[in-house]
């Protein structure tokens, strides 16, 4: 019995020691610009250099934009699915998966030919079209997180009874899905929101080949002509993912409680 | 004088070709407590979807005060609806769900406020406004479930299985509020259930349904004493049916494994070596004890079940057939024991004829 919780904490350890060895690397290597000292210099540089704002600043309006457009198709959609297409469901699951079996690579190149200047939607042509089409590829690269998050946020509720009860006190549709279905799965919706924008910030293919100012594509121009500041800033990368994450976790505390009490 | 306010004409519902409501018709009155009453896939809560607007008949009209609903969608037909999983709005408090119909209608701010506390009120939750869903028992639940269908005075109440989620216990008091906050609003209610006991204790009339069709509409009384079909006799209550060859059909006189009996309410039809079933309540048998009715037969004790007040016998009365019956507990007289040979007797008047 001993024995077993010994090897559970070996191997415990282990794998906490593969995923933070390389981690604290980072952090020291971030942190080692100067020689003999440990210094913040390399994210002060980083922080105040305005590429990085910049392109920190536009990942972060994409990314909004990705959510707000997902959210607009992702919700309805999924909630038309369950409430009167549930025999849909497995082709709908096999259609968000697609872009995680497609390559970005791919994606783009598609993008690239259908709405090049010389095509009848030339979105390449300016820079506002070029920021949509950005848009809604990283709306389709977050899909697969997106839709099962919500899905999972409606698997908790009983959609079917819950708009029925809206609709016969006189609701109609939209302010079933805005003032019941919504404030219900919010924090399902907040967990897809964020593991969006975690995926926006740190996107390159995309945002390379569709020559836009992003974070990915500063971050790879850094990685490639400085030393330190590639470690500083995979760090901030980091934090904000990590940060994503843990207002997951912190969401989910608020979420509305269903109750299916007998007493 | 009664005015009718809900007719259902000739109603039909098919799902992928099979028809689950069979061409219905009833009428309700303004102001009556209706049970639809059946087992499960008889096709009443079908109807009453359809009623509410979610499902939509295949054929046939559904009348509100002379005018046809069928076209409206759910959210303009004015009819309130308590289901049977609550479905109160998990992100809104106890306030806002009740309040919810008002809104939505456009009622302003401090009359939605009296009409909520109101409500709270009359299901004597007062207090409770500010309290959500999950911080509430079952019972409570419906309460305000209750309380949200009928507070912007809708026109009709659909209750679906409102009680089934529900300790045996909360269901029967709720029952009794449900049946008393429907007397005091005066309004015409549809209530779903396949608990006949319910459906006897808080209806003003029953409609006894299976496979689609109506096989009873009548008050309480009359369907459980004059059930006009074997089904209803049998799904509402318990039902004694003895099989019996007619003897000398001029006399009346069956047998029953081998016992002879007199039953006056014989069927005219029934001509001498017939078989005939004898269908009776079990409280409309007794133990002869002395007071010999209109049948005698004999028999052995095979059961008996202590039920409280009440208690319930079994009695062989030969090869295959058994009767069962119901003696109220009298203290100073122990019940008969199991094996123990006794005289059973019920009146001819109590046997039931009853159609397929």
């Amino acid at each position: 019995m001993k024995h077993a919780k010994l090897w559970s904490w070996i191997i415990f350890g282990l794998g906490a020691a593969y995923f933070l060895v390389p981690l604290l690397a980072t952090v020291q290597f971030s942190l080692s610009i100067r020689r003999d000292t440990l210094s913040l210099d390399a994210y002060t540089n980083v922080l105040q250099a305005p590429a990085f704002q910049n392109t920190f600043g536009y990942s972060l309006i994409v990314g909004v934009a990705t959510i707000i457009v997902g959210l607009l198709i992702v919700v309805p959609a999924a909630y038309f699915v369950r409430l009167r297409a549930p025999q849909l469901r497995p082709i709908i699951e096999f259609v968000t998966l697609l872009p995680l079996i497609i390559p970005p690579i791919i994606l783009v190149f598609g993008y690239i030919r259908m709405y090049n200047s010389s095509s009848p939607l030339p979105l390449t042509n300016s820079v506002v079209g070029t920021n949509i089409l950005l848009t809604l590829a990283y709306v389709a690269l977050a899909l697969p997180y997106m839709y099962r998050a919500v899905d999972t946020g409606l698997r908790t509720i009983d959609v079917q009874t819950l708009t029925e009860a809206a609709n016969i006190l006189g609701a109609n549709t939209f302010t079933i899905l805005m003032r019941v279905i919504f404030p219900n799965i919010i924090v399902a919706v907040l967990s897809g929101a964020f593991l969006t924008l975690a995926i926006v910030i740190g996107e390159f293919t995309i945002a390379s080949l569709l020559n836009r100012p992003a974070f990915g594509v500063y971050m790879q121009n850094v990685g490639a002509n400085r030393a330190y500041e590639p470690a500083a800033l995979a760090v901030i990368s980091f934090v904000i993912t990590w940060g994503a994450m843990g207002m997951i976790q912190l969401l989910a505390r608020f979420a509305p409680r269903t109750a299916a009490r007998t007493d | 004088m009664t005015e009718e306010f809900l007719r259902i004409e000739n109603l039909v519902k098919t799902f992928n070709g099979n028809t689950v409501v069979k061409g219905v018709d009833l009428s309700f009155n303004k102001g009556e407590f209706i049970t639809l009453l059946g087992p499960s896939g008889c096709g009443k809560t079908t109807i009453l979807r359809m009623v509410a607007g979610f499902e939509r008949p295949t054929s046939g009209t559904i009348l509100v005060e002379g005018k046809d609903i069928s076209p409206l969608p759910p959210n303009q037909r004015k009819i309130g609806m308590v289901f049977q999983a609550y479905a109160l709005f998990p992100n809104m408090n106890v306030e806002d769900n009740v309040g919810f119909g008002l809104k939505i209608a456009g009622v302003g701010k401090e009359e939605t406020r009296a009409r909520v506390e109101e409500m709270l009120r009359l299901i004597g939750l007062p207090g409770f406004g500010k309290r959500f869903p999950f911080e509430m028992s079952g019972g409570q639940q419906q309460r305000v479930a209750l309380a949200r269908a009928v507070a912007p005075k809708p026109r009709m109440l659909l209750l679906d299985e409102p009680l089934s989620a529900l300790d045996a216990k909360i269901r029967v008091s709720l029952r009794q509020e449900i049946r008393a906050i429907q007397r005091e609003l005066g309004i015409t209610t549809m209530f779903v259930t396949h608990d006949q006991e319910e459906a006897l204790s808080i209806s003003d009339r029953i409609v006894v349904m299976s496979a689609g069709r109506v096989e009873q509409f009548g008050t309480p009384f009359e369907v459980y004493n004059k059930p006009t079909t074997k089904f209803v006799a049998g799904f509402v209550g318990t039902l004694n049916t003895l099989t019996a060859k007619v003897a000398d059909a001029a006399t009346k006189t069956v047998t029953i494994d081998g016992q002879r009996a007199t039953v006056p309410a014989l069927p005219a039809s029934a001509k001498t070596g017939d078989v005939v079933n004898l269908t009776m309540r079990p409280e409309a048998v007794s133990l002869a004890n002395g007071h010999a009715r209109d049948i005698v037969l004999e028999g052995t004790v095979a059961a008996v079940n202590f039920l409280g007040s009440v208690i319930r016998l079994k009695v062989n009365l030969g090869q295959g057939t058994a009767i069962e019956l119901d003696t109220f507990n009298d203290q100073r007289l122990p019940p008969p024991r199991h094996d123990e040979k006794v005289q059973v007797t019920l009146s001819g008047s109590d046997i039931l004829v009853l159609g397929d």
